[in-house]
């Protein structure tokens, strides 16, 4: 696993590629470690770190969404890499708010993005521009709202119990 | 047979044909819409939801000890690799260490679901291409290893043996004599199956040769497991980041050559026998010791206690109702399931119930390669591809 | 190897009934002694039942399976040890125009209903409904957005089998009680078995 100071390299290497403002934090907690970049330069940091550094990740291993709420910016979106030569795994984070969960599609670099992008999408609500074909995945095509948020209801029936039902 | 071949002028049309989500031949609740060309798939499209659970929202409602039981019904064969993911994650939030004993046992019942779980592949994937008998000779083994699951937890599937710091129970007296002629048993199975399969012709006209996707294919797909390993690249997350002691066992990582299904066939089932080896090997070594641990903030009490300390009682009670809660963080985990990389994905917000978990599912990220294993192929071999793909449509839609 | 050969019956007896039904049939017996003969092997019953024992003995299950519990029907299907063909059930229909029976073995999701629903409607007359296992048949441990809290909500269903999943042989114990059901006996004779003729209540 990268250790601490492997990860504040990849976050210095990240700065120097993409800018100061890319890298808006790391955190390394347990033997995971995250860096967590901006929206706007989540797939240059992707693409940087899977294809043109000196010490890259190469495969893409999950890329799964998370809602913070109440913390905002809520939605976020991981891209957890995986380097098979060193075996290691690094996460890419990016949070935004949901007014603006919009990001760019990693599908073009790599093609097993896209079934995952769509599921972020249909459970969270963030769109990936550039994917192919963004459309629901799991829930079905007509369905109303992006059920992993959590503020949507968790559905399902009242359990009948004596007490919250009338006698016969 | 790529694109259409230079006809005389002709309106030609491609057949669209909707196969599932109701058909004897996709592993569960699979639709998928092909593009036919007379017999050769122009294009194919997998369409799934049809069996979405909403497991990983339901585990935001539950305890961390409650949300074991919804996490193991995702991949509904390989449930002790869903327990083990989750409970792994879980324990690296704690930072709870797992005890020896437990970790041994932990592989043993691991290694063999594996085994059910390739048996059964072996079993329906025949179905489809047309060995209906393998089906009763693999269920006769599976139904052995059931007897075994039975034995140590109570249930045949979904046993929820697994917990947070442990398992949930030693194994009674007598499992390990009746694992040691499971294992006995198995090698001979195995050699039979083979007799019948490997070197029959018409198995080898239907999968040799057939499906083939490339290395650089399957990584860029973020395909793992065994359709990575038929295409020569020896990735094993057991060998190369081990979990729970497996380096203390002596296996081999069978890998293919080509790529094509009748590598995926001989590399699941030279895992089989690999996991007899591993069972072997960790009932040999299995040390004394606690089942889990023995950290009472985290795992029950042994019942026993219950009647004589007040604070085991107070333990008991604070994990039954509320459960235990571990500090802020998130923690993606990883392992090797039999259809290939499962990762769990927890955050906890320091209150009893997880925050989110994702199961990374290897099914899910598999199935993208159907269109690269069928198209320009022939139906028939599409067919058969989607058998060896080995996808479980529970842990596809979760 | 040892052999061991046993008669069934009486070896006399079953002498005696061959000569005598090759007698029949040559048309040597006459009179009451043919009378008696054919009396002795006629079964005088009602069409219906012959009709329902018919049907519940040859009730053709179509192959279809959701989830963790199509695994324990399989399990069923094609285990040696919990064998369905014994009870009629072992020709699995792929389609359902050719099926008598669907056992709903798995948790039902919004997206499938409808799916389910018209594979059912597919099906011909007399057809018969399993709900296999705590999803579909009341939503099992999942109370959510996703699922249709039990398939009754959008199809009539005949049995149904708690567990999670039902073990092969509680199973198979829903599959007689719905051949029993098939037959018109759905208490599987009860009242005899506990002596309880007479106490029925009619409203």
């Amino acid at each position: 696993m990268v250790d601490a100071t492997g990860l504040e390299l990849i976050a210095h290497a990240l700065r120097a590629r993409l800018g100061d403002d890319a890298v808006t934090g790391t955190t390394y907690h347990r033997t995971q470690a995250t860096v967590e970049v901006a929206p706007a330069a989540v797939e240059d940091a992707v693409r940087f770190l899977a294809r043109e550094a000196d010490d890259r990740f190469e495969f893409l291993a999950s890329l799964h969404g998370c809602d913070y709420f109440p913390d905002e910016p809520r939605l976020s979106v991981h891209y957890q890499l995986l380097s098979m030569e060193r075996q290691e795994r690094v996460c890419v984070k990016t949070r935004m708010t949901i007014e603006q969960a919009e990001l760019p599609s990693v599908a073009g670099l790599f093609p097993g993005a896209n079934f995952q992008e769509r599921e972020v999408y249909d459970m969270f609500g963030v769109v990936f521009s550039g994917h192919p074909d963004l459309t629901r995945i799991l829930m079905p095509d007509d369905y109303a709202g992006h059920p992993q948020r959590r503020d949507f209801p968790i559905g399902g029936e009242e359990v009948r119990f004596t007490y919250n039902q009338d006698a016969p | 047979m790529t694109e259409a071949t230079a006809a005389p002028e002709r309106d030609t049309e491609l057949f669209t044909i909707n196969i599932g989500p109701h058909h004897p031949a996709t592993h569960g609740v699979l639709r998928l819409l092909v593009e036919l060309e007379g017999e050769y798939v122009h294009s194919v499209k997998p369409i799934i939801g049809y069996l979405h659970t909403g497991i990983e929202k339901s585990c935001e409602k539950h305890s961390y000890w409650k949300a074991i039981t919804f996490v193991e019904r995702m991949d509904y064969l390989a449930y002790y690799y869903n327990m083990m993911a989750y409970c792994m994650a879980v324990e690296e939030l704690l930072d709870e260490p797992v005890p020896l004993r437990a970790q041994y046992l932990r592989v043993l019942h691991l290694e063999l679901n594996r085994i059910s779980s390739h048996l059964f592949w072996l079993g329906t994937a025949m179905l489809d291409v047309g060995a209906i008998s393998m089906l009763w000779y693999a269920m006769r083994e599976r139904d052995m290893v059931m007897d075994l699951f039975e034995m140590s937890s109570g249930q045949r599937m979904h046993t929820r043996y697994f917990q947070v710091g442990g398992v949930v129970e030693d194994i009674p007296p007598g499992w390990e004599a009746k694992c040691r002629e499971f294992v006995a048993a198995m090698p001979g199975r195995i050699d039979q199956y083979e007799a019948l399969l490997s070197k029959n012709e018409i198995f080898l006209r239907r999968t040799r040769g057939t499906g083939i996707v490339s290395q650089e294919d399957c990584l860029a797909l973020g395909v793992t497991g065994p359709l990575l390993r038929a295409t020569g690249h020896p990735w094993d997350l057991r060998k190369a980041m081990p979990y729970s002691s497996y380096d203390h066992f002596d296996f081999q990582i069978p890998v293919g050559t080509v790529g094509d299904n009748y590598d995926r066939y001989m590399v699941r089932m030279a895992e089989m026998r690999q996991s007899v080896r591993i069972v072997e090997q960790a009932l040999d070594g299995l040390p004394e010791g606690a089942h889990i641990t023995d950290n009472r903030k985290v795992a029950l009490p042994p019942r026993d206690e219950l009647a004589t300390s007040m604070e085991a009682l107070i333990h008991h009670f604070k994990l039954v109702t509320e459960g235990f809660r571990p500090p802020a963080g998130e923690v993606y985990r990883a392992i090797e399931s039999p259809r290939g990389e499962t990762g769990c994905f927890v955050v906890s917000d320091g209150s009893a119930k997880p925050a989110r978990v994702h199961m990374r599912d290897p099914s899910f990220v598999n199935m993208q390669m159907v269109p690269k294993m069928a198209e320009g192929e022939l139906i028939a071999d599409m067919i058969a591809s989607v058998a060896l793909l080995d996808p479980i449509i529970g842990g596809v839609d979760r | 190897m040892e052999v061991t050969r046993t008669k069934l019956g009486e070896a006399d007896d079953f002498r005696i009934k061959q000569l005598k039904a090759q007698q029949m049939l040559k048309g040597d017996i006459e009179g009451e002694e043919l009378q008696q003969y054919v009396e002795e092997r006629l079964l005088v019953t009602r069409l219906e039942n012959i009709q329902h024992w018919a049907q519940a003995n040859a009730c053709w299950p179509l192959t279809f399976g959701l989830a963790c519990c199509a695994i324990e029907f399989i399990n069923v299907v094609g285990s040696p040890r919990n064998d369905l063909a014994r009870f009629g059930l072992e020709a699995l229909r792929a389609s359902p125009r050719q099926a008598d029976m669907i056992v709903l073995s798995g948790r039902i999701s919004i997206k499938m209903a409808p799916v389910i629903r018209r594979i059912y409607d597919q099906m011909l007359e007399p057809k018969w409904v399993v709900s296999m296992g705590a999803c579909c048949s009341s939503g099992g441990m999942f109370n959510n957005y996703a699922l249709v809290a039990g398939a009754h909500k959008f199809m009539p269903v005949d049995v149904y089998i708690p567990g999670c999943p039902p073990r092969p042989e509680a199973l198979m114990y829903g599959i007689i009680k719905l051949q029993d059901k098939i037959k018109q006996n759905p208490g599987m004779g009860w009242r005899e078995r506990y002596g309880a003729e007479g106490t029925e209540e009619t409203a």
